[in-house]
C-alpha cells in the first residue's frame, strides 16, 4: 500500500511538472492547467488512504467549505483584482506551512511529554540526569537519532519561519493592492521606518540564535519556536510594507517563491517527496519571476526588497527646460489615428484602474476593420502583476498574437506611426535612456518616442510613481490626452 | 478689436491671411474680422464664404484701417500710407534684411509683430509660420521635379520592361527637407538625404530617406537655435566630394540648406551639375536667398547645356494657395490666443512672454529689434547627453567573489553530507533535482502567460494539504484542529487557484 502511494506522488509531481511546461505556449496551457489539476486529484485520493474514518469525514467537510469558498471567489473576481486574489492565496499557503509545522513539533513533543519527569527538588545533578534521560526518552520514542532529530527540528523551524514571513508578508501586499484599508501598513507609499534594513538584519539574526537555542537546548523547548513565530509574523509585515505599490510584481513573485519554499520545508518535515518537489518547482518559479521583473526595472533583488524607490535626493536640474506639453482632445486623437496605418498601444496600470481595457478592445477593433495594423507593446512590469497586463487584454478579448513583450516590438517602434501610452509612465520614460543621472537610468523601457507621433492618456501633469519627470510628454511628437482614460478612449471609438 | 485681412499686393502672391474657417475661430476669441474685397480670390476663398463664417467684406482702405492687420507679406510704402498709430501689424517682415521698413513703421508708431521671428521652442511651434511654409515648400519641389522628370518616381515592372525608381537626393534636412524626403519617398522613389546636423538622422530614417553619412569628426552643425551653422573649411571639402560623387548617380537633386541672416551656401558647382545625366533635375529652395547650385535663377527654370532643369522658383508655397493659407491663418489664429488670453477680443503684446517678446519687432514707438537671445532646448543639449550615456554595464560579479561562494557551498553540501542524517539526504537530493527541473521549466513560460503561471503555481503549492490531511487523525485534538484549519484554508487555494486559472487560460484567444 506504501509503494502505491509512493507511486501516485511521483505521478502527481510529473503531473505538475508538465502543467508548468504547458504554460509556455497559450496553445498548450490549458491542458496544462488540467494535468495539474489531475495531479492535485491523484496525490488527494492517494493520501486518503492513510487517513481514518473521522479523519476522512473531517478531510471532506474542511474541503467542501474551503472548494466553496475558492471556486466562488475565482468566478467573481474581476481581473483588474488579480494581484489581490494572488497576494491573499499567498497568504493561506503561508498559514497552512505555519500550522503544519507547528503540528508537527506537537507531534514531536506528545511523547516524551509523557514519562520525562524532572525531580525540582533534586541535586543539580539529579535535574541532569533526568534530562538526559528525557531527551534518550524523546530520542528513543522517535525511534531517530539525535542528528534526524536535530534535522528535523531545523526543518520545522525554517517552515515555521518562511511560513510566517510568507503569511503576514502576503497579507500586506493584499491590503496594499485593494488600496481601500485605512491602515498606515496597507498605504502604497513605502513604509519608511528609521533603520529599516538594520531591523530586518536583527529579525533575521535573532531568529537564527532563537533556532541554535530552538536546537541545541535538551527537550527542544516551545519559547524560542513562539519568539520566533512572532519576530516572523512581524518581519514579514515590515518588508512588504517597506516596498512601494509599483514593485508589487517582484514583491508577489518574491511572495510566491516563498509560499513554494514554506511548502518545501513542509516536505522536509514530513519526509513527503511530493511536498518537496512541488515547493521546489514553485519556489524556483517565483524565484525566475522576481529576477524577471527585478531586470525590467533594471534594480537588483537587493535594493528592492531595501525598500523606498525614488527617495534618494535627486539631482533635480532643468525642471524649466522640459518646456511645454501639447494637448489633444478626443476628436483629434481620433482624427490622427484614422490617418496612420500602424498603431501600437503601450498599456499601465493606469489602464487597470481606469477599467479602460474593454474601451482599449473596441477601439482595437474599429481601428483593425479599418485596415489600420494594431499591436500592443507590454512592458514586463506594466502593471502589479507579471503579465497582468496580457490578462486584462485577454478578458477584453484582444487576441494575443497581437500583443507582444518589449524585446519583441521595441524596434518597430521607429516605423510606427502612432503610439497611444495609456496609463503608463515610468515605463516609457527616455530618461531611462538618455539621463545617466535620472533614478531610472538603464531600466529597458518601449522606446515610445521613436514613433512618429505619441499620444500619453493620462489623468493630470504628475510624475509616475518612481517620482522622476518624464521628458516624453514634452517631446515634439508627443501630445497629452488628459482625463479619465476609460471615458477618452470611448470618446475617440465614438469618433471614429 | 477689428482685425483687417488686406489682399496681398505682392506681384504673384496668391495667399491669404485668413480662411473662412480660421474667420470663424477669430470670432470665437472675441474679435470682429474685416476681409478685404477678393483678397482670397486666388487661393480659392469667395467673399460669400467669408461673409457667411461671420467676417464683413470691406473696402482696402477699411481693411487696412482695422485696430489689428493679418499679412503675409511686409507692407509697401504705399500700404504703410493708410496706417495709423496704435495700429498692430503682423505679418513676414525679416527685421535683420529690412532695417528701413522697420523704421518706417516705427515712425509710424505701428507695433509690428514679425512671423519670421517665432522662437524655435515647443511651446511655439502652433505659430511657427516658417516651419508651415517649409513644409508646404517641401512637398512642391519634389511635385515640381516630378512634373519636370520624363519618368516614374517608383520603380515598376511592366509588360513593356523594367523601370528603375528615380533616385532623390535631399540636402538639408529641416522641415523643407523632411516633408522633400516624405514626399519623394511615398512617390516611390529611392530618397538619399545630407544634413550637416548629425542629430537629424533619426528623422531622415523615419521620413523614408537614408543619411548620408560624412565620414568626419569633431564638428557637428547644429546650434543653439535649432537652425544650421557655418562649417569649417575641411568639412566643407568632405561634404563637396560627397555631393560629386551623388550627383553621378541620382536623377533629383532637391536642396534647402539655408544659414538665417546670412547668403545660402554654395553646395553644388558648375562641374557637379555638368556630371549629371541628361533629364535629371534640380530644386533649388534657397534660389531667393542665392541658392545652393551654382547657376540657379531665382524665380525661373532653366536648362543646362547637358539637358539638367535646375528649378529655381521662389514662391513655392504660394503654388499651393489654398494649402498655404489654411495654414499660415491657422498659425495666425493662435498667435491670437496667445495675445487675448482672456478671449475677450483684446490683445497684450506682454514681453514677459518670450514668444510674443521675440517676435516683436516695434512697440509704441520703439524699436525692440533685436530681441534678447532664448536658448532653444531642443537637440543639441540632448546630444550631449545621450554621448555621456554609455550603455549601463549590467554590473557582473567580480569572479573573485564568484569563486568564494561556489566554494562557499561546496564546502556547506560537505558539512550536509557529514552531518545530516542518512534519511534526509534522499529528500535532499530530490529537492535539488526539482530545483533544476523548475528553473529550466519555467524558463519556458511565455511573459504573456505570467499571471496564470502565479496562479497555477499558487494551486499546486496548494499541496501543503496533504501534510494536513495526515496530520488530521492525530490523536491530539489540538493537532487535528489546527490540521482541519489548515486543510480548510488550502482547499480556498487549490479549488480557487485552478478555477481561475481556467478562467483566465479561456480568455486568451487568438486572432480569427
Amino acid at each position: 500500500m506504501l509503494g502505491l502511494t509512493h507511486m501516485a506522488y511521483i505521478l502527481a509531481a510529473l503531473l505538475f511538472i508538465m502543467a508548468l511546461a504547458g504554460l509556455s505556449k497559450q496553445e498548450t496551457a490549458k491542458m496544462g492547467c488540467l494535468s495539474g489539476m489531475i495531479g492535485m486529484a491523484i496525490a488527494l485520493i492517494a493520501t486518503f488512504t492513510d487517513v481514518s474514518a473521522f479523519g476522512f469525514a473531517a478531510i471532506v467537510v474542511a474541503m467542501l467549505i474551503g472548494g466553496a469558498i475558492g471556486i466562488y471567489v475565482a468566478k467573481k473576481v474581476q481581473m483588474t483584482q488579480m494581484p489581490e486574489l494572488i497576494a491573499c492565496l499567498h497568504s493561506f499557503v503561508g498559514l497552512a506551512a505555519v500550522l503544519v509545522g507547528f503540528n508537527s513539533f506537537i507531534h514531536l513533543g506528545v511523547i516524551p511529554s509523557s514519562n520525562c519527569v524532572i525531580p525540582v527538588d533534586g541535586t543539580a545533578e539529579d535535574a541532569a540526569n533526568a534530562l538526559a534521560q528525557c531527551k534518550d526518552a524523546l530520542v528513543q520514542a522517535a525511534s531517530k537519532t539525535a542528528a534526524e532529530l536535530n534535522t528535523e527540528l531545523v526543518e520545522i523551524f525554517l517552515g515555521i519561519f518562511i511560513g510566517a514571513v510568507t503569511f503576514t508578508g502576503s497579507i500586506v501586499a493584499y491590503g496594499k493592492l485593494n488600496g481601500t484599508y485605512k491602515l498606515r501598513i496597507f498605504k502604497s507609499a513605502p513604509l519608511q521606518l528609521p533603520f529599516g534594513n538594520y531591523l530586518n538584519l536583527a529579525a533575521l539574526v535573532v531568529s537564527f540564535f532563537l533556532m541554535i537555542w530552538f536546537v541545541a537546548a535538551d527537550n527542544a523547548p516551545v519559547f524560542p519556536l513562539l519568539v520566533m513565530t512572532v519576530i516572523a509574523l512581524v518581519f514579514g509585515v515590515h518588508l512588504v510594507a517597506a516596498i512601494g505599490g509599483a514593485d508589487m510584481p517582484v514583491v508577489i513573485s518574491m511572495l510566491n517563491s516563498y509560499s513554494g519554499w514554506a511548502a518545501a520545508a513542509s516536505g522536509f518535515m514530513l519526509e513527503n517527496d511530493l511536498l518537496i518537489v512541488t515547493g521546489a518547482l514553485v519556489g524556483s518559479s517565483g524565484a525566475i519571476l522576481s529576477y524577471i521583473m527585478c531586470k525590467a526595472m533594471n534594480r537588483s533583488f537587493i535594493s528592492v526588497i531595501a525598500g523606498g524607490f525614488g527617495n534618494a535626493p535627486v539631482a533635480k536640474k532643468d525642471d524649466e527646460e522640459m518646456g511645454e506639453y501639447r494637448e489633444l482632445k478626443a476628436p483629434e486623437v481620433a482624427d490622427l489615428l484614422k490617418n496612420s496605418s500602424s498603431v501600437i498601444i503601450a498599456p499601465g496600470y493606469g489602464m487597470a484602474v481606469a477599467q479602460a481595457q474593454n474601451a482599449v478592445a473596441q477601439l482595437t477593433e474599429k481601428l483593425k476593420a479599418r485596415g489600420i495594423d494594431v499591436r500592443f507593446a507590454i512592458h514586463p512590469v506594466a502593471g502589479r502583476l507579471p503579465g497582468h497586463m496580457n490578462v486584462l487584454l485577454a478578458e477584453a478579448k484582444v487576441p494575443y498574437d497581437i500583443v507582444f513583450e518589449m524585446d519583441e516590438i521595441n524596434d518597430d517602434f521607429e516605423n510606427t506611426d502612432t503610439v497611444l501610452v495609456i496609463g503608463a509612465n515610468d515605463t516609457v520614460n527616455p530618461a531611462a535612456a538618455e539621463d545617466p543621472s535620472s533614478p531610472i537610468a538603464g531600466m529597458p523601457v518601449l522606446e515610445v518616442w521613436k514613433a512618429r507621433n505619441v499620444v500619453v492618456f493620462k489623468r493630470s501633469m504628475n510624475p509616475g510613481y518612481a517620482g522622476v519627470q518624464n521628458p516624453l510628454f514634452f517631446k515634439e511628437n508627443s501630445a497629452m490626452c488628459f482625463g479619465d482614460a476609460k471615458k477618452t478612449v470611448e470618446d475617440i471609438v465614438a469618433n471614429i | 478689436m477689428l482685425i483687417g485681412i488686406p489682399k496681398e499686393s505682392l506681384h504673384g502672391e496668391t495667399r491669404v491671411a485668413a480662411t473662412p474657417d480660421t474667420v470663424a475661430k477669430l470670432l470665437k476669441l472675441g474679435f470682429e474680422v474685416a476681409v478685404q474685397s477678393n483678397a482670397g480670390a486666388l487661393a480659392s476663398f469667395d467673399d460669400a464664404s467669408y461673409a457667411q463664417a461671420g467676417a464683413k467684406v470691406v473696402k482696402e482702405k477699411e481693411a487696412w484701417g482695422a485696430d489689428i492687420i493679418f499679412k503675409l507679406n511686409a507692407p509697401t510704402d504705399a500700404e504703410i500710407e493708410l496706417m495709423h498709430e496704435g495700429q498692430t501689424l503682423v505679418s513676414f517682415i525679416r527685421p535683420a534684411q529690412n532695417s528701413e521698413l522697420v523704421e518706417k513703421l516705427n515712425a509710424k508708431k505701428v507695433t509690428v509683430l514679425a512671423m519670421d521671428m517665432v522662437p524655435r521652442i515647443s511651446r511655439a511651434q502652433s505659430l511657427d509660420a516658417l516651419s508651415s511654409t517649409a513644409n508646404i515648400s517641401g512637398y512642391r519641389a519634389v511635385i515640381e521635379a516630378a512634373h519636370a522628370f520624363g519618368r516614374f518616381f517608383t520603380g515598376q515592372v511592366t509588360a513593356a520592361g523594367k523601370v528603375p525608381p528615380a533616385k532623390v537626393m535631399v540636402i538639408g534636412a529641416g522641415v523643407a527637407g523632411l516633408a522633400a524626403i516624405g514626399t519623394a519617398h511615398s512617390l516611390g522613389a529611392i530618397v538619399r538625404a545630407f544634413d550637416t546636423r548629425l542629430e537629424v538622422a533619426d528623422q531622415i530614417r523615419s521620413m523614408g530617406g537614408e543619411f548620408l553619412k560624412l565620414d568626419f569628426k569633431n564638428e557637428e552643425g547644429g546650434s543653439s537655435d535649432g537652425y544650421a551653422k557655418v562649417m569649417s573649411d575641411e568639412f566643407i571639402k568632405a561634404e563637396m566630394e560627397l555631393f560629386a560623387k551623388q550627383c553621378k548617380e541620382v536623377d533629383i537633386i532637391i536642396t534647402t540648406a539655408a544659414i538665417p541672416g546670412k547668403k545660402a551656401p554654395l553646395l553644388i558647382t558648375k562641374e557637379m551639375v555638368a556630371s549629371m545625366k541628361a533629364g535629371s533635375v534640380i530644386v533649388d529652395l534657397a534660389a531667393a536667398t542665392g541658392g545652393n547650385c551654382e547657376g540657379t535663377v531665382a524665380g525661373e527654370v532653366i536648362t543646362t547645356e547637358n539637358g539638367v532643369k535646375m528649378i529655381g522658383y521662389t514662391d513655392l508655397a504660394a503654388r499651393l494657395p489654398a494649402q498655404s493659407s489654411q495654414l499660415y491663418s491657422t498659425n495666425l489664429v493662435n498667435l491670437a490666443k496667445l495675445l487675448c488670453k482672456n478671449k475677450d477680443g483684446q490683445i497684450n503684446v506682454d514681453f514677459e512672454d518670450v514668444v510674443l517678446r521675440n517676435m516683436t519687432v516695434t512697440k509704441d514707438g520703439d524699436v525692440t529689434f533685436p530681441p534678447p537671445k532664448i536658448s532653444v532646448s531642443a537637440a543639441p543639449q540632448a546630444k550631449a547627453e545621450t554621448k555621456e550615456v554609455v550603455k549601463p554595464e549590467p554590473k557582473k560579479a567580480n569572479p573573485a567573489f564568484k569563486i568564494a561562494a561556489l566554494a562557499g557551498l561546496v564546502v556547506l553540501f560537505m558539512l550536509m553530507g557529514a552531518y545530516a542524517p542518512a534519511k534526509f539526504l534522499p529528500h535532499f537530493t530530490v529537492f535539488v533535482l526539482a530545483c533544476v527541473v523548475g528553473y529550466y521549466v519555467v524558463w519556458n513560460v511565455t511573459h504573456s502567460l505570467h499571471t496564470p503561471l502565479m496562479s497555477v503555481t499558487n494551486a499546486i503549492s496548494g499541496i501543503v494539504v496533504v501534510g494536513a490531511m495526515v496530520q488530521i487523525s492525530n490523536s491530539s485534538i489540538l493537532i487535528g484542529i489546527l490540521a482541519f484549519i489548515g486543510v480548510l484554508i488550502v482547499s480556498i487555494n487549490i479549488f480557487g487557484g485552478f478555477a481561475v486559472t481556467r478562467r483566465m487560460l479561456a480568455m486568451f484567444r487568438k486572432q480569427q
